[in-house]
């Protein structure tokens, strides 16, 4: 039975041989790109959070797309994910999981967001509300 | 569970998808299985994250984010994941190739490394605790305290079966069940990895902003 | 430091009648249960061929066990809330005080939901899935022995609070500032706080088992638009198990960490945010209530279409509607809590989301009758409650789709409007669901088939019954009667009640029919015995196999071509006059081996539970290292398998082939 006819494995490497000119050192490459990729990414973050050079408003947007761009590294360099119909299953499988986390992240911080300005002010604020 | 018995009637050239050939291999099965429970321990952490988002501006007059958090401390200790993601990454290569001291090397330096990053961690939740920044303080010191540490967590649990992992190779050597399990680990230290950056991105970046 | 934590002689409640007979009735009855099976020499093969079992069908047939059991205990509560609300009017306080009534509700809520729903669909699914996909057992066998024990612990730890302590008095949902420990101080939450967290384990880790199974592991031939529909509707559920579980051990963690290490996530003080409880807790509760009904609609289809002798109408179609159903499940949580105080976008938004979802479920009720129609439908229980659910559960949608009209439903939350609400769809659905599974699939599992006249009977006592007992709690619910009312002054509303009183004594006749159905199957089980372990002519592959099936499932994996796939082999095989058994090359089989490592775990996981929630740490240490211990050992095994000789599976199975040509 080969594995050609089936789905990769989440996380596993291509299923290039010796033979066909997979070194162990050329694997090794690819996670030393991902590495050198995350630590530029992960610098780029700590200096976008630091610096007064960027519009203030814009920084949590800048460091939200870093951090994506982070994880995207980390998914393609060390966890070998790919849009290959043998990785469908894997990446339906993390769609799933991303939706999941967007809906409860979203809609919980949207709801919350909602129940709180609606309740009532502090007593002090009550009072003076209430004397005009 | 045997895959490789006889299978009625089957024509092998004329299977044309992956759907259906059949039940998978083992190996196959076993790290699906596996990247399902990860996507199941995320939602987890994305309950907690939406739990400190809400929690984020409760401060109960105590200590802020900015007040407390050290940004050096969280450089070193993603550096420090993040070296250990690389070198796990290197030992799955060393377990794939069957090289024995390599993969002990690297697995003791992932260890080192995600050992490092839980002793910065633990100091830097022992001198919050002194300053009286305890979780008992205010909500958002709560759910700092249990979104940190339930990564914190995670990352002990690895370092337990790291070392247990070690111990099977060292026992049973290289066999099938034992590298599907090194497999799984890789798996599971690469998304510990993953998490942390939003963690690190959301909590200590964006949380010193002003 | 008190080497007992919390724990005293105090805590076994000697000063409460009821509460001591039923503790003694539990215990005779498990005392009786163990003595005898001991006694008679059953416990070397009860541990052989159940407890350390990593078998799909015998973990099924123990997690419906485990159910039906439960059945009894949520039942009874039942009739106790029952019987006090028919009599506490007025001036008349009834028998159980609020206290005792309060952990009532509570516990008949989250022992219906948790241990008894729950367990069921989970059992069904799990004898039922791998014998549909072609398969020899699940993804991960022994991970399965370990869910099934590991819900087995959270429903011991439930009983035992009958016994040693209280129950939570908050509800079934335990929202906070009421399940804080500032409002909660005895141990009556920690026990469902630990009971759930312990047992949600094990349901994740069935959600892990049934996605890997469907999606990676199916015959040969088998692509995913040839899976039967009821492991569609298992795919679906499971997922939602994977998406949505996790939310509740977070948020049951979180209220964990407030009541043992003070924090602040709920509280009242320190800035803590009770709403926030309400929101994750519904987070999970929505999509709980799909994973419950998804597979029950799967059993539906499987049952309509058998016995209607035509396939499914619209297959793909229903495929559809399910994995709709699937992900709209997360986009409605919020007409939980409609009153808590969101604004009119908020609202609007989840109650348009909410009335959307039930036209996927309008799409597979359609289907079900476009099935019947033209069909020559044969009337046995399994289609009585089919038939059943059908109406029921329609009627409990358009009140659900009523209600999720935020103004609406601002009249009749936590009326017994809802209250009649989900238990019309529950029991409706799920309820009716898994008993139709059950009269279904029973031959397949123990190799007879139930009485038809006693089934019958139960169906139509549950049918009469529900409707006795719920349809006064909608027009009470209109009448402004709000839920758990242990005591009302308004008596007006008495009759309603008397009513819905009576209706639970229908329904228990129900269940008694339930019973007598059992023994009289069991007393006559020669007659009623399948030999050719196809005894409804069905139309998917678990037919095909004997009754019982043997352990290996199938001595050859079955290569499928096409949906309904049995059906159609039956056909061209009464085409070509005759059976079709060309010669077939029987190979040794291996198959996962036994182990203890289920049923052990779930031992320390009963010991750390309970040493958690009487806070004798020392105990719950040495139970957490048991249990690693235990991990351990079984990480270190040496024989994963066991081979099955060539022929003893060619033995059997010419038995079995020689069977069906007959």
């Amino acid at each position: 039975m080969t594995a050609i006819r089936y789905d990769r494995a989440p996380g596993e490497q291509s299923t290039l041989t010796e033979e066909q000119g997979e070194t162990t050192s050329g694997r090794a490459l690819v996670y030393t790109i991902g590495l050198a990729l995350a630590v530029i990414l992960t610098a780029t973050s700590f200096w976008v959070a630091n610096t007064s050079l960027l519009w203030g408003p814009g920084v949590p947007l800048g460091l939200a797309v870093l951090a994506i761009a982070q994880m995207g590294v980390h998914l393609v360099f060390f966890l070998h994910i790919t849009t290959g119909p043998d990785n469908t299953n894997n990446v339906l499988a993390l769609a799933f999981g991303v939706l999941i986390v967007f809906l409860v992240v979203a809609g919980s911080l949207w709801i919350m967001a909602n129940l709180n300005d609606n309740m009532m002010p502090p007593a002090e604020l009550m009072n003076l509300h209430m004397q005009h | 569970m045997n895959v490789a018995v006889a299978i009625q009637d089957i024509h092998r050239d004329a299977l044309p998808s992956a759907s259906e050939a059949g039940p998978a291999p083992k190996r196959i099965v076993v790290a699906y299985g596996f990247w399902i429970f990860l996507l199941s321990d995320i939602v987890m952490f994305s309950a907690l994250f939406a739990a400190y988002a809400v929690l984020v501006r409760a401060t109960a007059g105590g200590p802020t984010g900015a007040q407390l958090f050290n940004q050096a401390s969280a450089a070193i200790e993603t550096a420090c994941l993040l070296a250990s993601s690389f070198t796990c990454g290197l030992m799955s290569l060393a377990v794939g190739s069957r090289r024995r001291a390599a993969t002990y090397f690297l697995a003791v330096v992932t260890f080192v490394l995600g050992a490092a990053f839980l002793a910065l961690e633990i100091r830097e939740f022992a001198d919050m605790i002194a300053r009286g920044a305890t979780p008992q303080r205010s909500a958002f010191l709560s759910a700092f305290f249990a979104l940190v540490g339930c990564h914190g967590l995670h990352v002990a649990a690895g370092l337990v079966w790291l070392a247990v992992m070690m111990a099977q190779v060292a026992i049973k050597g290289f066999r099938a069940s034992v590298e599907r399990r090194l497999f799984c680990f890789a798996l599971f230290w690469h998304a510990l990895d993953i998490i942390w950056v939003a963690l690190f991105t959301v909590v200590y970046l964006m949380g010193v902003l002003p | 430091m008190n080497l007992l934590g919390k724990l005293s002689w105090s805590a076994v409640p000697f000063d409460q009648p009821i509460v001591m007979f039923a503790t003694a009735l539990m215990v005779v009855t498990i005392v009786g249960v163990v003595g005898w099976v001991t006694l008679k020499g059953y416990v070397p093969y009860l541990w052989r061929e159940w407890i350390t079992s990593v078998d799909h069908k015998r973990i099924g047939v123990m997690y419906i066990v485990l159910a039906l059991l439960m059945l009894l205990r949520g039942f009874t509560d039942a009739i106790m809330m029952r019987a006090q609300q028919a009599a506490a009017a007025g001036g008349v306080q009834g028998y159980l005080p609020p206290e005792h009534f309060d952990q009532i509700f509570s516990a008949h809520g989250t022992i219906m939901i948790f241990f008894m729903a729950m367990p069921f669909v989970i059992g069904l699914m799990n004898f039922v899935v791998p014998l549909q996909l072609g398969v020899r057992d699940m993804a991960f066998p022994t991970l399965n022995s370990v869910a099934l024990w590991l819900t087995a612990s959270g429903i011991l730890l439930t009983n035992i609070s009958l016994a040693v302590g209280e129950f939570a008095k908050t509800g079934w949902v335990a929202y906070p500032p009421l399940s804080e420990l500032q409002f909660s101080p005895g141990v009556g939450v920690d026990y469902y706080l630990w009971a759930l967290q312990i047992s949600g384990i094990g349901t994740l880790m069935t959600g892990i088992n049934f996605v890997a199974t469907i999606l990676k592991t199916r015959a040969p031939g088998m692509g995913y638009m040839r899976m039967p529909v009821f492991c569609w509707t298992a795919l679906a559920s499971n997922l939602l198990i994977v998406a949505a579980f996790p939310v509740l051990t977070a948020t049951l963690a979180m209220l964990l960490l407030d009541r043992y290490l003070g924090f602040h996530f709920f509280s009242v003080d320190a800035q803590g945010n009770p709403m926030m409880y309400v929101n994750l807790f519904w987070v999970w509760g929505h999509p709980e209530v799909y994973i419950l009904v998804l597979p029950a609609f799967g059993i539906f289809s499987e049952v309509i279409a058998t016995f209607s002798g035509k396939p499914l109408f619209g297959y793909r179609s229903m495929v559809a509607a399910t994995m709709v159903i699937c992900v709209l499940s997360f986009l409605v949580w919020l007409h939980h809590f409609f009153t808590m105080g969101a604004s009119a976008d908020v609202n609007g938004f989840f109650g348009v989301m909410t009335m959307i979802i039930a036209v996927p479920t309008g799409v597979k009720v359609f289907n079900w009758l476009f099935t019947m129609y033209g069909g020559r439908v044969r009337f046995t229980v399994p289609v009585l409650w089919s038939i059943g659910f059908m109406v029921t559960f329609v009627i409990g949608g358009i009140t659900g789709v009523l209600m999720a009209v935020p103004p609406a439903d601002f009249q009749l939350h936590n009326s017994l409007f809802l209250v009649a609400h989900f238990h019309n769809v529950i029991i409706g659905g799920v309820v009716f669901g898994v008993l139709a599974g059950f009269n279904y699939w029973f031959p397949k599992a123990f190799g007879f088939t139930l009485d038809e006249r006693w089934g019958r009977r139960s169906f139509w006592c549950w049918l009469i019954g529900f409707y006795l007992a719920f349809m006064p709690l909608y027009v009470l619910g209109l009448l402004g009667m709000t839920r758990r009312m242990q005591h009302y002054d308004n008596v007006d509303w008495q009759p309603w009640l008397l009513l819905a009183a009576v209706g639970v004594a229908v329904i228990l006749a129900g269940i008694v029919c339930q019973i007598v159905q059992l023994v009289v199957s069991i007393r006559a089980r020669e007659e009623l015995r399948d030999v050719t372990g196809d005894p409804w002519n069905g139309r998917t592959l678990e037919w095909s196999t004997a009754s019982p099936p043997p352990a290996w499932n199938f001595a050859v994996l079955p290569h499928v071509a096409e949906r309904d796939t049995y059906w159609v082999s039956k056909k061209l095989a009464r085409a070509k006059d005759g059976p079709p058994t060309p010669a077939r090359g029987y190979e040794p089989i291996e198959m996962p081996k036994n182990s203890a490592i289920g049923f052990v775990t779930a031992f320390f996981a009963v010991v750390t539970g309970f040493a958690l929630i009487w806070h004798i740490w020392w105990m719950a240490a040495l139970g957490v290292v048991g249990a690693f211990v235990t991990l351990l050992v079984f990480a270190f095994r040496d024989r994963e398998e066991f081979e099955i000789a060539a022929d003893k599976i060619a033995q059997f199975d010419r038995g079995h082939q020689a069977e069906v040509a007959l």
